[in-house]
């Protein structure tokens, strides 16, 4: 069957998609929410022992790492390939950066004996517990997001250098960059709700 | 090409200019969030990064240029979204 | 007549061959008839296991079957069921089959997503096979898999909820075909207002599919999370809160009642039409109220926990909530009866099964508010009075719409006829065995007798074994229809394209279609379901 390809429908199967995973976030977000209100001077208190200053590196990482996404597909749409290669591979060392620091992120409370059933939780506060818990369920699916939005983000750059995407047919990319907007957009709102809580 | 296909092509500029917008939201959120003001921390922190989602969808994510069915069915899912959360309230908060 | 050549010799990708013609085929209708026999597979074996249950129950105290084995029947009962039978079974058989076809055109807008979402099914199912027989047993949580017994018991929940994960998914993508096929595959010519009310209520389920399936796929994970990790989110001793797990829970799994019965309710809107012979009344109060139920739906899910200890005030909102529902599946109703009054009644196997299911869904419906209203509900939550209720509507329903769905497009799909003597006996019996099997249900869980109960008061007794003895004559019946239609392979009386005389696009093109569906460009009609020629052809055919 020849039939032209209808990138609308694509983006559109896209953002169906996309629901999903917004939903999928927003389950935990009940929990969080729910919480919240039951805990709220113990998330505050959770919030003090994460790090704002590696949380906000994180925010801002994620945050240009979009705007790169973003000109990637500008530069595409400009047959600019060498531009569009670059800002690709930025894109994902911004989500290599990303997956650092939330490795010592993690490594630093793991040290500090706080990680789910630990002593620490266990014993101390159940507010707390409940935080922790929904902050290493939450930012762990995130950072699988992450992983995964950068292998969709590598293919489409060997596709881009293979000359596959183009500026005629890029689906492959805006689909990759909206899912990888999606991973913006959750940490958006994850930023605040862990480490500005005070 | 198929002209009802024609992309709109956000220019560096703007792209950067959105950029600028959301890390001054980004920096604003995290200096208030080392000031006291009470119950209006987390709706401000909160409403603050709304701002930035809805610049991120409407700009980087070309939700503003899409047409009605994307357009209608994102505000679908964010409405379930909030029924989600808010109806499991109906529960929490009057427990 | 030249004979076109059917999809069955035309394979989709070109040039494969043997069991590759369909291990990786891209046509919806391939595609749907391997649903079909994995699904049919499902079916038998949960039936079976579900006679198997009601007959430990047709006496006192041990029958056939120890207490743990019932407990883990009645969950794999369950699981089976809903998640391999009644959520899937029609968008993936005869949805997948006839909604390009209604729409007019040759395929979903993502074949090789369609075929991967068979993969996940098949995949999903092998997973719930392993289950079985791996680790310590499978799971008696019953289906709904509540914490802390979830978190805590030591039999195969993970891979049992794993196993719903991935079906999940396949649920998810199929919705996500459907919406695309529906918005961009479209006749140029054929406005909404002119699709066929079958693709329009799979269109209202595939909306839930997306937004809803999410739901109980981080809650599986959060199950799975906490049996590996402990971390206490719904344990009250680590600061959790159960209840929340059954909030995640029935967010998901109520909305999707609606995914299961919406298909079958848009299978109803097509056969009643035709064998009525005059256009379906209300057409548009059938879409909007298809949308309604779907959104609606969404809004009513904790009308599963009013005792479950939340508060008084989200009872009050929910079972309020929960009466709203009932008014678009009632406008439905309504509409099916007015088509029928003052039309031109040909009964025929879909007849009849379609008549079937408007009786049992409207008893099921019913006793639905019942359950919705919160004190009676207090009396009857956990009794058998809510499994006959959603029996009746899931059964009665949703399995009679796909009794009727085979028997009004099989000739379509296969190109054969069956015999309709056999088939009257067969629905017949099952309806009434149904009955026999159900109404019992009623009246013992009024009497207060509970569900997922193994063993029951002296005064249960007689129930409980009338409603086995209804179950045996329910599984004739079901017997019956399935070696009646069967039969029709080895009998194979050829089926000309209409045999019905009805109005939709698929039956405008040969039985069973070719590959690409339409020859020649699709006649696209004003209206989906003007009789006026059909009335003209038997008018002559009579002269």
């Amino acid at each position: 069957m020849n039939k032209r390809i209808d990138k609308t429908g694509i983006k559109i199967g896209m953002w169906l998609f996309l629901y999903s995973e917004i939903i999928l976030f927003g389950g935990l977000f009940v929990l969080y929410a729910a919480y919240f209100y039951k805990y709220p001077e113990f998330f505050s208190e959770g919030g003090k022992e994460l790090n704002r200053v590696i949380g906000t590196v994180n925010t801002i990482v994620l945050l240009v790492s979009s705007f790169t996404v973003a000109a990637s597909i500008t530069a595409i749409q400009r047959k600019a390939k060498k531009q569009a290669v670059l800002f690709l591979i930025f894109s994902i060392l911004c989500g290599v950066v990303f997956l650092v620091n939330k490795y010592f992120e993690w490594g630093a409370k793991f040290h500090h004996d706080i990680y789910p059933n630990s002593e620490t939780l266990n014993s101390g506060e159940v507010g707390l517990n409940i935080f922790f818990g929904l902050y290493y369920i939450i930012t762990g699916l995130h950072g699988l997001h992450v992983i995964i939005g950068m292998i969709l983000l590598s293919i489409s750059l060997v596709f881009v250098l293979a000359g596959k995407v183009n500026e005629s047919r890029f689906s492959m990319l805006e689909n990759s960059g909206l899912y990888w907007h999606l991973v913006d957009l959750i940490w958006i709102f994850v930023f605040p709700l862990f480490y500005l809580v005070l | 090409m198929d002209s009802q296909e024609n992309h709109h092509i956000l220019s560096y500029t703007k792209l950067g200019f959105i950029l600028g917008l959301l890390l001054v939201l980004t920096g604003i959120t995290v200096a208030v969030s080392y000031v006291d003001i009470g119950f209006f921390n987390v709706p401000l922190a909160l409403g603050i990064a709304c701002t930035k989602v809805t610049f991120v969808l409407l700009y980087f994510m070309h939700l503003k240029y899409e047409g009605p069915i994307v357009n209608l069915s994102f505000i679908g899912t964010i409405s379930f979204l909030i029924i989600m959360i808010g109806f499991t309230f109906w529960d929490v908060a009057f427990r | 007549m030249i004979k076109t050549e059917s999809f069955y010799d035309t394979p989709a990708p070109a040039g494969l061959t043997g069991i590759k013609a369909w291990l990786f085929t891209h046509d919806h209708k391939r595609l749907s008839l391997m649903y079909m026999w994995a699904i049919l597979f499902w079916f038998v074996i949960a039936m079976i296991f579900g006679l198997l249950l009601r007959t430990e129950l047709m006496s006192q105290g041990k029958t056939i079957m120890g207490p743990e084995m019932y407990n883990s029947l009645f969950t794999l009962h369950g699981v089976i069921m809903i998640f391999l039978f009644v959520i899937p079974a029609i968008p993936a058989i005869f949805g997948n089959f006839f909604l390009p076809i209604q729409l007019g055109t040759d395929d979903v807008f993502f074949p090789r997503l369609n075929l991967f979402s068979w993969y996940l099914y098949m995949f999903g199912g092998v997973f719930a096979l392993i289950s079985l027989f791996s680790g310590d047993g499978f799971p008696d949580t019953g289906w709904t898999f509540y914490v802390p017994f979830s978190v805590e018991a030591n039999s195969n929940v993970s891979v049992t909820v794993m196993a719903a994960f991935i079906l999940g998914m396949s649920s998810m993508l199929t919705g996500l075909n459907f919406i695309t096929t529906f918005h961009r595959m479209r006749d140029k010519r054929m406005g909404l207002m002119q699709i066929p009310l079958f693709t329009w209520s799979l269109y209202a389920t595939a909306w839930v599919q997306i937004l809803a399936t999410p739901v109980i796929s981080i809650t599986l994970v959060l199950v799975v999370v906490e049996r590996l990790f402990s971390i206490g989110l719904f344990d009250p001793d680590k600061g959790g809160d159960p209840i929340l797990y059954q909030h995640l829970f029935w967010m998901y799994s109520h909305p999707a009642v609606y995914i299961m019965i919406l298909p079958g309710m848009g299978v109803i809107s097509e056969i009643i039409p035709v064998f009525s012979r005059k256009s379906i009344f209300g057409y548009k109060a059938i879409v909007w109220s298809s949308m309604a139920i779907a959104v609606a739906g969404s809004l009513v899910w904790a009308h599963h926990m009013y005792t479950s200890g939340m508060s008084d005030v989200s009872v009050f909102v929910f079972s309020l909530l929960t009466f709203l529902v009932a008014i678009p599946s009632a406008v439905k109703v309504f509409s099916w009866i007015a088509t029928m009054h003052r039309g031109s009644i040909e009964m025929t196997p879909p007849l009849l099964l379609a008549l079937i299911f408007i009786y049992l869904f409207s008893i099921g419906g019913l006793t639905g508010l019942v359950l919705g209203a919160v004190g009676p509900d207090i009396h009857v939550h956990d009794t058998h009075f809510v499994v006959s209720h959603f029996h009746f509507v899931m059964f009665g329903g949703t399995g009679f719409a796909f009794f009727a769905a085979l028997h009004f497009w099989w000739p379509k799909m296969f190109g054969i006829m069956y015999e309709f003597k056999k088939a009257y006996i067969g629905a017949a019996l099952t309806g009434i065995g149904f009955l026999f099997h159900y109404v019992p249900m009623f009246i013992l869980g009024l009497q207060g007798m509970p569900r997922r109960y193994y063993d029951y008061l002296p005064k249960y007794e007689t129930g409980n074994f009338l409603a086995g003895f209804g179950g045996y004559l329910l599984c004739i019946g079901i017997l019956i229809m399935f070696v009646n239609l069967f039969m029709s392979f080895k009998k194979r009386v050829p089926a000309p394209p209409d045999p019905w005389g009805a109005t939709t696009l698929e039956w405008t093109i040969s039985s069973p279609p070719p590959v690409h569906n339409f020859i020649e460009k699709p006649r696209i009609m004003e209206y989906p379901y003007d009789f006026s020629e059909v009335a003209r052809r038997v008018e002559k055919a009579e002269k």
